[in-house]
C-alpha cells in the first residue's frame, strides 16, 4: 500500500496492483490501469475473468484486499460508492439498473442529485437557491434527455422503455452526475448489430462532447476493437495481456485465453 | 469539472434565481392555506354536522397524518417499519405531560385557559380568540414531535444495517417497548389525589409519573377540527414538497435500488435515517393531537395493532402516494363507523359516485379500472344492504368482518394500492398541474438524432 497522493505517472483514472479475494478465489489480482483523460480504454476476458468485479473495486461496492485507486489523484479505494461518485467516477450496470418506478426525467435528474446541495429545510420552505438549483437541473436533465433521443419519453416510467432505450437512459443517467470518468458495463449486451452500430457512434459522441474518459467492458469484440485505444484483458482474474487492439488480436496468450490452447 | 450545460448556464443569460420577494410567499402559502382550510373546517363545517361527524373528522385528520407520514419511510425509502403507534404514543404522552403538569404550574390548576380555537367543550365560548393555553397546548404538541424524532433518530440508527423483514422486527419491539416502558410508570400526581406521595407536583418526579397501566388522563383538551387540520395541511404540503424535489427522489431511488442510488452520490445511509426522523416527527404531532383530544391518553391503546391500522393505510393507497395514504385514511376511518348503520347510498352516495365516475371518464378515458372499481363499490354495497335487509341481519355485528373482508378484495384486485406510486393529481393532464415546476423542454443544437 502506497499511501502518497497520486504516482508521479498517474492518469486521471489511476488503478496500482488492486487485489480481492473472496475466500480462497482470488476474483481479481493485481490489476492496474492508467486512464488518461480523454482515453477510451477496454476491459475483455472470458466469463468469469473478474471484470465486473474489477468494476465493482473500482467503483466502491468491494473494498480492494490491496492496491490503490486514484481518481484525479484523489484516492477513492475504501471509500463508500456514493463518496467515489462524488470524486467524478460514473457507472452503468451490466443488468440494467434504472430506477423502474419513476419517470425517464426523474432517472435523469436523480443523476444530477450531486449538485443539490440544499437541505431538507430549504427543500420544504422552496428558498430561492433551492428553486434555482431545480431549475438548473431540470435543464440540464431535459439537455441530456435530448442528447440521447428520449426526449418525447421524458415522461414515460423508465421500466416501459424497450431495452436499447433502457440502456442509453443509464449511460444519461451516468452522464448526468458530471463524472470524469465514466464505467461502461457491456453496453452492448442484447444489442442487435444495428443497435452497436450506434452505441459505438454514441460512446465516441460522448467521449468529444463530454470530454471524459471511458473504461468499458464489452464482449463484442468488433465494437472493443473499433472504439477502443487500449485495451486490457483479464482471465481468471490476471491481467494477461494490455495493449493496443492491433498488439492484442495477436497476442497467443490472448487467443489461448479465448480459444483453448492450440492442439 | 465537465459539464453538459455549456453555454446557456456559464454565462447567466439564463436568470433561473427567482425573485427575492417572492420566497415568504412561496414558503408560507402552504401554511397560509392550511389555515384557511382549518379554520372553514372548524368555524363553518363543524358546528353544522354536530359532536359524532366533528369526531370522526378530527380522527380521519390525525389518521391522515399517521398515514402520510408513515408513507416517507414505507413508501419513499422503501424501509418497513411497524412501530408507527410508537412514536405516536411517545408524542401524545410528552404532550399531555407538559399540557397537565405545565398548566398546575402556570394556571395553578387542570382546566382549560385555550381560546375560542381550542373550544372543543359544549355550549358557548365567550373567552377571547386565542389565549395563553394555546401557547402552552402549540409548545407541547411541538415538544412531542421533537422527542418522537430523537426516538426515531435512534431507531433509525439500525436501520444502517438492516432491512426488509429485519428492520421491520425492530421497529415492532421498539414499539412494544414503549407501550411496555410507559405502562410500567407510576400513578400520575394530583393535588387532589388521596395518596399524600402523589400531591406533590415537584419538576423530576412529573418526567416518570405517567399514569401507568391506567393511562394518562384529566390534562385539559385543546386539539379541535382547527388544530388537527391546520396540522394536516401543514405536513401534506411538507410530505409533497419533499416528494416533488431533490431529496425526495434521493428517498425514492433508496427504495428502487440502493446500489444505483449510490453510484449516484446519493448517501443512502443519511437519507434512511433522515426519512425515519421525519416520519417520526409527523407522527409525534399526530399523538399530541390526538392525546390533547380528550386529554386522556392510553399506551395500550397505542401497541402494535394501531402500527398495523397505519401501514394498512400506507399499503391501501398505494406505496409512495401521499394522496393515496390520505386518502385510504380517511376511507378506513370512515368505513368502521359507516358500517355501524351503513346509509342508503341514494341519493348522495350515487351523486357522489357520478361525479367522480364523470372525472374518471373525463379525464383518463383508457383507464377503464378504477371505473370499474367505483362501480363494483357502489353494487356490493347496495348488495350488501338489501341482503341485510332481506335476512333481518344487523350489520353492525358484522361490521370487523365486512371491513377486513373489503381490505382482503381491494389488495386482490390492485395489489399496488389506491394509486400505486403515483398521486391522484397525476392523472389530471399535465396543463393543469400548476404548481408543478418542470420548465420547457429545450432541445440543445447539434444533438444527434
Amino acid at each position: 500500500m502506497n499511501d502518497v497522493a497520486a504516482p508521479a505517472m498517474g492518469g486521471l483514472l489511476q488503478v496500482d496492483s488492486v487485489s480481492i479475494a473472496f475466500g480462497g478465489l482470488k476474483a481479481v489480482q493485481n490489476f492496474s490501469l492508467s486512464l488518461p483523460s480523454g482515453g477510451l480504454h477496454g476491459l475483455i476476458g472470458p466469463n468469469g475473468a473478474g471484470k465486473t468485479t474489477a468494476f465493482n473495486l473500482l467503483t466502491g461496492v468491494y473494498r480492494p484486499d490491496t492496491g490503490s485507486v486514484h481518481v484525479a489523484g484523489k484516492r477513492v479505494d475504501g471509500h463508500k460508492p456514493h463518496q467515489i461518485a462524488h470524486a467524478g467516477l460514473a457507472r452503468t450496470f451490466q443488468n440494467i439498473r434504472l430506477f423502474g418506478e419513476l419517470s425517464v426525467l426523474d432517472n435523469v435528474r436523480l443523476g444530477c442529485q450531486m449538485r443539490q446541495p440544499h437541505g431538507m429545510w430549504t427543500t420544504i420552505l422552496r428558498s430561492g437557491g433551492y428553486v434555482m438549483t431545480e431549475r438548473s437541473i431540470d435543464l440540464r436533465s431535459h439537455e441530456l434527455l435530448s442528447i440521447f433521443g428520449l426526449g418525447a419519453r421524458a415522461r414515460e416510467q423508465a421500466k416501459n422503455l424497450p431495452y436499447g432505450d433502457q440502456r442509453r437512459l443509464e449511460i444519461a443517467r451516468a452522464l448526468a452526475t458530471s463524472p470524469k470518468v465514466l464505467l461502461l458495463d457491456e453496453p452492448a449486451a442484447g444489442m442487435n448489430p444495428q443497435e452497436k452500430i450506434e452505441l459505438m457512434k454514441l460512446i465516441r459522441f460522448i467521449r468529444e462532447k463530454f470530454s471524459i474518459a471511458i473504461l468499458l467492458i464489452e464482449h463484442d469484440m468488433k465494437l472493443v476493437m473499433n472504439v477502443c485505444e487500449r485495451i486490457t484483458v483479464l482471465d481468471h482474474g490476471e491481467t494477461i495481456a494490455t495493449g493496443t487492439p492491433g498488439e492484442i488480436q495477436c497476442n497467443p496468450k490472448v487467443i489461448e485465453a479465448y480459444l483453448g490452447e492450440p492442439g | 469539472m465537465v459539464d453538459v450545460t455549456d453555454s446557456r448556464m456559464a454565462d447567466k443569460k439564463l436568470n433561473l434565481h427567482p425573485r427575492a420577494w417572492t420566497a415568504p410567499l412561496r414558503a408560507l402559502w402552504p401554511v397560509m392555506g392550511a389555515l384557511a382550510i382549518a379554520s372553514l373546517l372548524y368555524f363553518v363545517l363543524a358546528p353544522r354536522i354536530g359532536g359524532f361527524a366533528s369526531d370522526l373528522l378530527m380522527n380521519s385528520g390525525i389518521a391522515i397524518i399517521l398515514a402520510t407520514s408513515l408513507t416517507v419511510v414505507n413508501g419513499f425509502t422503501g424501509q418497513f417499519s411497524i412501530g408507527h403507534a410508537g412514536f405516536m404514543s411517545l408524542g401524545g404522552y410528552a404532550a399531555a405531560a407538559i399540557v397537565y403538569y405545565g398548566s398546575f404550574r402556570i394556571f395553578g390548576d387542570f382546566d382549560f385557559h385555550g381560546g375560542l380555537i381550542s373550544w372543543s367543550g359544549a355550549g358557548a365560548f365567550g373567552g377571547p380568540m386565542v389565549a395563553r393555553g394555546d401557547l402552552l397546548f402549540v409548545g407541547a404538541c411541538l415538544f412531542g414531535a421533537l422527542a418522537a424524532a430523537l426516538a426515531g433518530w435512534i431507531v433509525g440508527l439500525p436501520s444502517l444495517r438492516l432491512r426488509g423483514d429485519y428492520l421491520a422486527i425492530v421497529t415492532l419491539g421498539f414499539g412494544e417497548i414503549v407501550r411496555v416502558l410507559i405502562q410500567g410508570t407510576p400513578d400520575q400526581l394530583d393535588t387532589t389525589s388521596t395518596d399524600p406521595a402523589l400531591t406533590d407536583l415537584s419538576f423530576p418526579k412529573q418526567i416518570v409519573h405517567l399514569g401507568g397501566a391506567l393511562g394518562f388522563s384529566g390534562a385539559p383538551a385543546y386539539s379541535t377540527v382547527f388544530w388537527i387540520w391546520l396540522a394536516v395541511g401543514i405536513t401534506l404540503a411538507a410530505i409533497i414538497r419533499l416528494k416533488q424535489s431533490s431529496y425526495g427522489r434521493a428517498l425514492l431511488s433508496v427504495r428502487e435500488d440502493e446500489v444505483a442510488a449510490q453510484a449516484m452520490g446519493v448517501n443512502i445511509t443519511k437519507y434512511k435515517v433522515r426519512a425515519f426522523v421525519f416520519s417520526a416527527f409527523f407522527a409525534g404531532l399526530a399523538g399530541a393531537l390526538y392525546a390533547m383530544k380528550v386529554g386522556t391518553i392510553n399506551a395500550g391503546e397505542l401497541a402494535f395493532q394501531k402500527s398495523f391500522d397505519i401501514v394498512i393505510m400506507v399499503v391501501l393507497g398505494g406505496l409512495g402516494s401521499v394522496s393515496g395514504a390520505a386518502l385510504a385514511a380517511v376511507i378506513l376511518t370512515l368505513l368502521p363507523e359507516l358500517l355501524r348503520n351503513p346509509p342508503d347510498l341514494w341519493p348522495w352516495g350515487l351523486v357522489i359516485a357520478a361525479i367522480v365516475a364523470m372525472l374518471i371518464t373525463a379525464f383518463a378515458p383508457r383507464k377503464r379500472g378504477p371505473l370499474l372499481t367505483l362501480i363494483g363499490i357502489c353494487a356490493g354495497w347496495e348488495l350488501m344492504r338489501w341482503t341485510a335487509r332481506w335476512r333481518g341481519i344487523d350489520l353492525s355485528d358484522y361490521r370487523m368482518i365486512i371491513y377486513a373482508l373489503a381490505l382482503i378484495v381491494m389488495m386482490i384486485v390492485r395489489p399496488q394500492g389506491l394509486f400505486g406510486v403515483r398521486e391522484i393529481w397525476d392523472y389530471l393532464p399535465r396543463s393543469w398541474q400548476f404548481w408543478r415546476g418542470d420548465s420547457a423542454i429545450i432541445v440543445p443544437p447539434g444533438a444527434p438524432a
